[in-house]
């Protein structure tokens, strides 16, 4: 900390540093971009990750908070800078020196209105372009006169705004994403391989891919606003919603966070449960990651293969928990109900079934030469700008970037059990499939250590009727089924959040599909995006 | 000789001459020829739909238990009645008139495929006397009308104003003719050995060994080939690029509805069986039986089977080789897949050509 407030007071003086953990750096709007580039390229702090950008609204100010993480220490800071014009709030972009930030700047541009100086393209991201007014603000007028149901189509503009700074002016520039003369296909929303409403404005050369335009928010829901009209238990809901083929982990994540802030300890009975769960919850999205990407690669018969055995496991989950997709288990302070009493004698001969199943998996997909042909050398990431990025969990892994946050920061019983963080070092879309399928090995092997050892105790502690977090700021991250989920709580002291946050896994994941698809085949698209495995419903939240 | 002494057990050739004789005791000649080409095109039509809605069964059923599924099972005893029922439900369906598109071109492209492949399909020897169009350029014919389709193709995709359907049928396109170049070699390849390109003769010179025995290294070489091109050929998988559907949502034909998709969906399958029974003519002795000089006895159980069954039988497995292809693999890359044709299999398909013409000059064939 005290390397970082050498770095920080020698470029900003009036930069205020908080007393105790998390270390919390206010920064003067006007020098916080040559701060940002200090401690991201500083040897001694190489702050390289932006974890999580967070809007906010504080009454007076609007401004934003930045979670930076450096990958070769671990160590975290997190950034606030605010502005007091809430007419017309600007901010300094950092979409140069973190490529993450740039759609996450856009985020906050739609949700707070905060115009980003310097940011290449300052559209909307989730919202339509004809929205009135920015629904995450405090003063935002929800009635339906202001922002009725359209029902004509959203105008698809070809020019984005980019604001510069000169002279101390700002200035509005025109910047051009497709040219009159160029071929624009939509690939979505409604599109068999973009796994939900997401669409890609591809503009094409014959089969090859110049360019691709991300378009989010056709299911945007708005979850944050949600939360911060219902109480902590309330919001529970919704995290299941969000990745639902991570909907253990991301309650998880929440129910973890909430408990910090509670100061509440949870029974050694909820830990095993809440990671066996965890791991089942993987084990069911990678399962169906494998045979999506067979199926977006034209191999329909891995398809069936990889859905008959993911039966198995939702099966698992259904019986001790009542729901196949979203489970509603996890509670602030441990699990809805006690597990079945035949969840563990299933969960064993689930770990004798699997091995054989994904030795026909290799038969059938992984050795073929035709899937290695398609998936070998196709959209390769670099650690570098996986970083960059912030591609976390399995696809920053296969990158060679080591991000497993059960090992960097073990929650739940990942600190009692044997397993290996699964890296390869290629970054092609095979490589991105081979993590899966090892991590599939991986968790069956969690699971296999933990199925015996469930101490015996009370899956609950008792919480107050009425849950209120102490005043602060509170962040906890788990490793969901396809990246780094983080959730990050302002609380007032209120019974409902302040300012609550998803740090989603699959925005960064979509906003690379750019940089690995262009100059490739319109195949390779699906590949690539098959490859990253990202939900929609993460993406938009 | 077998062929002397293999007779038919449904003898084609005498109902023939049965029509024949009683129609010209009822009517003039020209009535009699009209009233045969009548005849023949319905049989022809009816057992095209029938192939047709036969072979989608099949395919549904094969590719349900590849995939650990049952497939079609409620509609009449294992749901053998379902592609009835479904083809009735398109029958019904509305053609869906769709704003901008050429219409006179859209609508003409599903007939331009579907009159492609009845015209090949009347081709084909299904058995013995019974084949419509037999003439000395037989193979030469069939070739040339089942190409016809990939114009019906490439008008449905740019009359549709669909970029989806543009790329696909650029895709197509570009692979039927790719493709075409095989297949021609191959066929050429068998046409040297045979001697003549009438699909009778073909048949008849296979009576004593099929034509994939007889000329054993380059036949099969050949045969292989052929099975690929062929595959390709049919837009089916691993080279069903024109439609992918998780690329393209269905390429060429997305956005046709009602009988005009229900055209391309029954040309599909008729390919299918087209690719599968010029296989069987080259390669595998057309309707002729499996016999093998020496064993008069098996010889003689093998002729008893009517020659309509072996021919549909062969074809038969030819397919399911083909629906083990889709089953099986993932599908290629466009630039893949005319690697695979340029690079690999037109310099081999030309070599076989070579190596055939040498096998039968030099007479090493059996």
């Amino acid at each position: 900390m005290n390397k970082i407030k050498d770095i920080v007071s020698r470029i900003a003086p009036e930069a205020v540093f908080s007393e105790s953990a998390p270390w919390t750096v206010t920064v003067p709007t006007a020098q916080f971009h040559a701060v940002a580039q200090a401690l991201r390229d500083d040897p001694q702090t190489q702050f390289d990750f932006l974890l999580c950008m967070t809007g906010m609204d504080w009454g007076e100010t609007l401004g934003v908070v930045y979670h930076l993480r450096s990958t070769a220490s671990g160590c975290e800071v997190v950034l606030r800078i605010e502005t007091a014009d809430r007419e017309n709030p600007q901010l300094p972009s950092v979409s140069d020196l973190w490529e993450t930030a740039n759609l996450n700047e856009r985020e906050v541009f739609d949700f707070f209105g905060i115009r980003f100086i310097g940011h290449p393209d300052m559209r909307r991201l989730f919202l339509r372009n004809d929205w009135v007014g920015y629904p995450l603000r405090k003063d935002y007028d929800a009635s339906a006169e202001v922002n009725p149901v359209r029902m004509e189509n959203e105008e698809t503009v070809d020019v984005t705004p980019s604001y510069e700074e000169h002279d101390g002016k700002v200035e509005q520039e025109e910047r051009v994403l497709f040219d009159d003369q160029e071929y624009v296909v939509n690939i979505g929303p409604q599109h068999p391989a973009t796994h939900g409403v997401l669409r890609f404005r591809t503009s094409i050369e014959g089969e090859t891919i110049k360019k691709v335009d991300v378009h989010c928010g056709y299911i945007h829901r708005g979850i944050e606003k949600m939360c911060e009209g219902l109480s902590y238990p309330q919001t529970l809901a919704l995290t299941d919603r969000l990745d639902y083929l991570s909907a253990h982990q991301n309650r998880h994540a929440l129910c973890m966070c909430i408990e910090k802030a509670l100061g509440i300890e949870v029974p050694e009975r909820v830990q095993y449960i809440r990671t066996i769960m965890d791991e089942l919850n993987r084990l069911s999205s990678h399962l169906l990651f494998w045979s999506t990407l067979c199926m977006d690669l034209g191999a329909l018969t891995a398809f069936f293969y990889g859905f008959r055995d993911r039966e198995k496991v939702l099966d698992m989950m259904e019986e001790t928990t009542g729901g196949r997709l979203i489970q509603n288990y996890n509670v602030i302070g441990g699990v809805m109900a006690d597990i079945h009493p035949n969840l563990v004698q299933r969960i064993k001969e689930f770990i004798h079934y699997l091995p054989p199943m994904l030795r026909e998996y290799d038969e059938v997909f992984t050795g073929n030469v035709i899937a290695r042909q398609r998936m070998q050398g196709i959209g390769v990431l670099s650690k570098e700008t996986a970083i960059s990025y912030g591609v976390t969990g399995p696809s920053g892994r296969a990158s060679g970037w080591s991000c497993d946050v059960r090992k960097l920061k073990p929650y739940g019983v990942y600190d009692k059990v044997e397993f290996d963080e699964v890296l390869r070092t290629g970054g092609d879309t095979y490589d991105r499939y081979l993590v899966r399928v090892e991590e599939i090995r991986q968790s069956l092997r969690i699971l296999e250590q933990l199925v015996d050892n469930i101490p015996a105790g009370d899956y609950c502690v008792k919480t107050k009727p009425i849950i209120r977090l102490p005043e602060g700021n509170y962040f906890s991250s788990v490793e969901a089924s396809r990246g780094e989920f983080g959730v990050y709580i302002e609380s007032r002291g209120d019974k409902m959040p302040y300012r609550m946050k998803f740090r989603s896994p699959g925005l960064p994941l979509v906003s690379v599909v750019d940089t690995l698809a262009s100059g490739s085949k319109i195949a390779d698209l699906i590949a690539i995006g098959g490859s990253l495995d990202y939900v929609v419903p993460d993406i938009d939240r | 000789m077998f062929l002397n002494t293999y007779t038919d057990s449904i003898d084609f050739n005498a109902a023939r001459e049965w029509i024949h004789t009683t129609l010209s005791g009822v009517m003039p000649a020209w009535g009699v020829t009209l009233t045969e080409c009548v005849l023949v095109g319905l049989c022809l039509l009816l057992g095209y739909a029938l192939i047709a809605l036969a072979l989608i069964y099949i395919e549904r059923k094969v590719c349900a238990f590849f995939q650990c599924r049952l497939g079609p099972n409620r509609v009449g005893p294992y749901g053998t009645v379902q592609s009835v029922a479904d083809m009735v439900k398109m029958l019904i369906k509305e053609l869906i008139h769709i704003n901008h598109v050429d219409q006179f071109l859209f609508n003409l492209a599903p007939f331009i495929v579907i009159i492609s492949s009845v015209l090949a399909f009347g081709c084909l020897p299904f058995a013995k006397g019974l084949a419509v169009l037999d003439f000395n350029v037989g193979i030469f014919f069939l070739m040339a009308a089942s190409s016809i389709g990939i114009v019906g193709i490439l008008l449905a995709g740019w009359s549709s104003n669909n970029k989806y359907s543009m790329i696909g049928a650029m895709r197509s396109g570009a692979q039927m003719i790719s493709y075409e170049l095989s297949i021609g070699l191959s066929i050429l390849t068998m046409v040297v050995l045979s001697g003549t390109m009438q699909l009778s003769e073909i048949v008849e010179r296979q009576s004593e060994v099929w034509f994939l025995f007889s000329g054993h290294i380059p036949a099969l070489i050949a045969f292989l080939i052929y099975l690929v091109a062929g595959t390709a050929e049919t837009n089916r998988g691993p080279f069903d690029l024109p439609e992918a559907d998780s690329e393209l949502t269905a390429g060429y034909h997305t956005e046709y509805s009602g009988m005009h998709f229900g055209f391309f969906y029954l040309a599909e399958y008729l390919n299918l069986f087209i690719v599968a029974g010029i296989a069987t003519t080259l390669f595998l002795g057309g309707w002729m039986p499996l016999h093998i000089s020496g064993w008069e006895g098996f010889n003689a159980v093998m002729d008893f089977i009517p020659s309509i069954v072996w021919f549909l039988a062969k074809v038969g497995v030819v397919i399911f080789v083909i629906m083990w292809f889709k089953w099986t693999f993932p599908r290629l890359r466009i630039d893949q897949l005319l690697t695979l044709e340029w690079k690999y299999l037109l310099p081999l398909s030309l070599l076989n050509l070579l190596l055939m013409t040498l096998v039968v000059a030099l007479g090493l064939y059996f």
